[in-house]
């Protein structure tokens, strides 16, 4: 049996896991682990009406709304300029390719080291120029400089698979349509449509990002706060499971985000199946 | 887009160089940090040249990790640990998805399929949304603090089963029967061609692969307890701890610099392999 190492991995350590995440969504237990009770939707009901959830999902929209916008954005534009037929177009793709192996924790370090407010190079500044910048104190400036800190290890991602979109698109195509139109309108009618799958592709692949491979970035920075200001929802499982000890929350959380990856990947399937067959 | 003028062909130019400062500026950054003296750069009027502390700041991080105001592991142990993690997924995981693919795609027995599509739904559930569940398992087995706590639940891996699997199905039918024909077992057949075959892709994931096992934070950070456990990407988190302005960042940068070495370098010089891989492991 081939396939009996990887079935025995995948039984022990995704479905059974999975299963006991649901199982203990539905459960009560007292801090001692002495009595579970069955309390059906109880946990759910609790999470989704509580206050620190709802604005951890708020403090997630923002985070993944900028960081995907950013760094897409950022990406496309190097990507264009890449693509304009300019010398050393694989030099600049080197230089801008290699953030993406650095480890979220250590981006977090540079950047933490970079606007520490009385030795980083640019807190220091802002605060002499009369700014208060105090990223532990301020909840908007933590959630600033997470965002920018995650950015930046993401736009190389994007920029390969915009650099690659770009580079697949017939030059004859944009030739003939530059002719008739201006150059941005080329841009915008021709060529964004036809880079439409990557771009699909990146947002979907950008979200699940800011989920999920963000929390080194969070948790090296300003560990959730100041006052939850920058506590996403994959970081708020971790706190209440491992921090605060509480089994049947954590995992009706856990629960929420696998039918939200579920429901994603499922659309990202359709999504490819449909652009088969234009 | 194709036909660049005279007059404005140095805009692309001056973006690009400007992208690439931003995003060079932190290591750039991080670099002269770990060439002065802590002193220097707690006054926070760090210059912006490197400074001549060079040699005894890196010795100092591999060789103690601790400073004045530290108490930490040796780098040296940090980096040990790291590689055998992010060596042992990546050869683990491709190990493992391409016998499982093999069986797949080769073999016909019954409820492959089924199997097949077990392997597939994992693709939707990342490590990070069954953290604590997956935790329990791990320390109900007693694995908490050994290496295979810390490997095999992030082995399984989906996407490079379906990879391989995609590698497989190119290979045709005929080649096989040939095989066959010729008295080669299925043995023989994995090792003297599919193996051949699939070299490129191999390469390519093993660097996508080695990248990933080096940068997993979340799941070290449960699994490790023990502080001569930690891998080189908690070991610097640590070493922060409080962000105060008065503590050992020249030890720190240094360490920041060694922990993203490797994969950089593995990034820069494997760079084909590394875009081949990017991009098809994610199809």
């Amino acid at each position: 049996m081939l396939v009996a190492p990887q079935l025995t991995i995948t039984v022990v350590f995704f479905f059974w896991p999975a299963a006991q995440a649901i199982y203990y969504s539905v459960l009560r237990q007292d801090p001692f682990g002495l009595r579970t009770e069955f309390v059906w939707i109880e946990n759910f009901r609790i999470i989704l009406t509580d206050p620190l959830y709802l604005g951890s999902i708020q403090v997630t929209i923002i985070f993944s709304t900028a960081v995907a916008m950013l760094a897409m954005g950022v990406a496309l534009l190097f990507a264009v300029m890449a693509d304009t037929g300019i010398r050393g177009t694989q030099v600049y793709r080197t230089l801008l390719m290699w953030p993406y192996a650095v480890a979220p924790a250590v981006a977090a370090s540079l950047w933490l080291f970079i606007f520490h407010p009385s030795i980083g190079i640019i807190g220091r500044h802002l605060n002499e120029m009369g700014m208060l910048w105090d990223y532990r104190l301020n909840g908007g400036q933590a959630l600033l400089l997470v965002i920018l800190a995650s950015t930046w290890k993401q736009v190389s991602y994007n920029f390969l698979f915009f650099l690659a979109g770009l580079q697949a698109i017939p030059k004859s195509v944009i030739e003939a349509a530059s002719m008739d139109a201006g150059r941005a309108r080329c841009f915008w009618s021709i060529v964004f449509p036809l880079l439409s799958p990557t771009t699909f592709f990146l947002v979907v692949v950008n979200v699940v990002y800011a989920f999920f491979d963000t929390f080194g970035v969070i948790h090296a920075l300003t560990g959730g706060g100041p006052a939850k200001a920058t506590e996403t929802l994959i970081y708020k499982v971790y706190t209440d499971g491992v921090m605060n000890l509480d089994l049947g929350g954590s995992s009706a959380q856990s629960v929420i985000l696998m039918v939200f990856v579920i429901t994603l990947t499922a659309l990202q399937f359709r999504f490819i199946e449909r652009k088969v067959h234009y | 887009m194709a036909t660049p003028g005279r007059r404005e062909s140095w805009i692309p130019h001056f973006v690009l160089i400007i992208g690439v400062v931003v995003f060079a500026f932190p290591i750039y950054f991080a670099l002269i940090g770990s060439t002065h003296d802590a002193a220097t750069i707690s006054t926070g009027r760090m210059p912006l040249v490197p400074g001549g502390h060079t040699v005894e700041n890196y010795w100092q991080a591999l060789t103690s990790g601790s400073g004045s105001h530290i108490l930490a592991t040796p780098v040296r142990t940090l980096l040990i640990n790291s590689l055998i993690m992010a060596l042992v997924i990546a050869v683990g995981k491709i190990a493992i998805s391409i016998i499982s693919a093999y069986a797949v795609v080769f073999f016909d027995f019954p409820c492959r399929m089924f199997f097949f599509w077990m392997i597939f739904v994992t693709l939707m559930l990342p490590v990070e949304v069954r953290i604590i569940p997956t935790y329990k398992v791990v320390t109900d087995l007693g694995m908490i603090n050994t290496f295979s706590g810390l490997t095999i639940p992030l082995i399984a891996s989906a996407t490079a089963t379906l990879l391989f699997r995609q590698v497989f199905l190119t290979i045709p039918d005929e080649l096989a029967e040939a095989a066959k024909i010729d008295g080669a077992g299925p043995l023989r057949f994995f090792w003297q061609m599919v193996l051949p075959l699939s070299k490129t892709n191999i390469a390519a994931l093993f660097v996508i692969l080695f990248i990933y096992g080096w940068n997993q934070y979340l799941w070290p950070l449960l699994i490790t307890t023990n502080r001569s456990m930690e891998t080189i990407v908690i070991g610097i988190v640590k070493m922060i701890g409080t962000s105060d302005a008065q503590t050992d960042w020249n030890l720190i940068m240094a360490t920041a610099i060694l922990a993203m070495l490797p994969p950089v370098a593995v990034v820069i010089f494997m760079q084909h392999w590394f875009v081949k891989g990017l991009v098809e492991t994610e199809k």
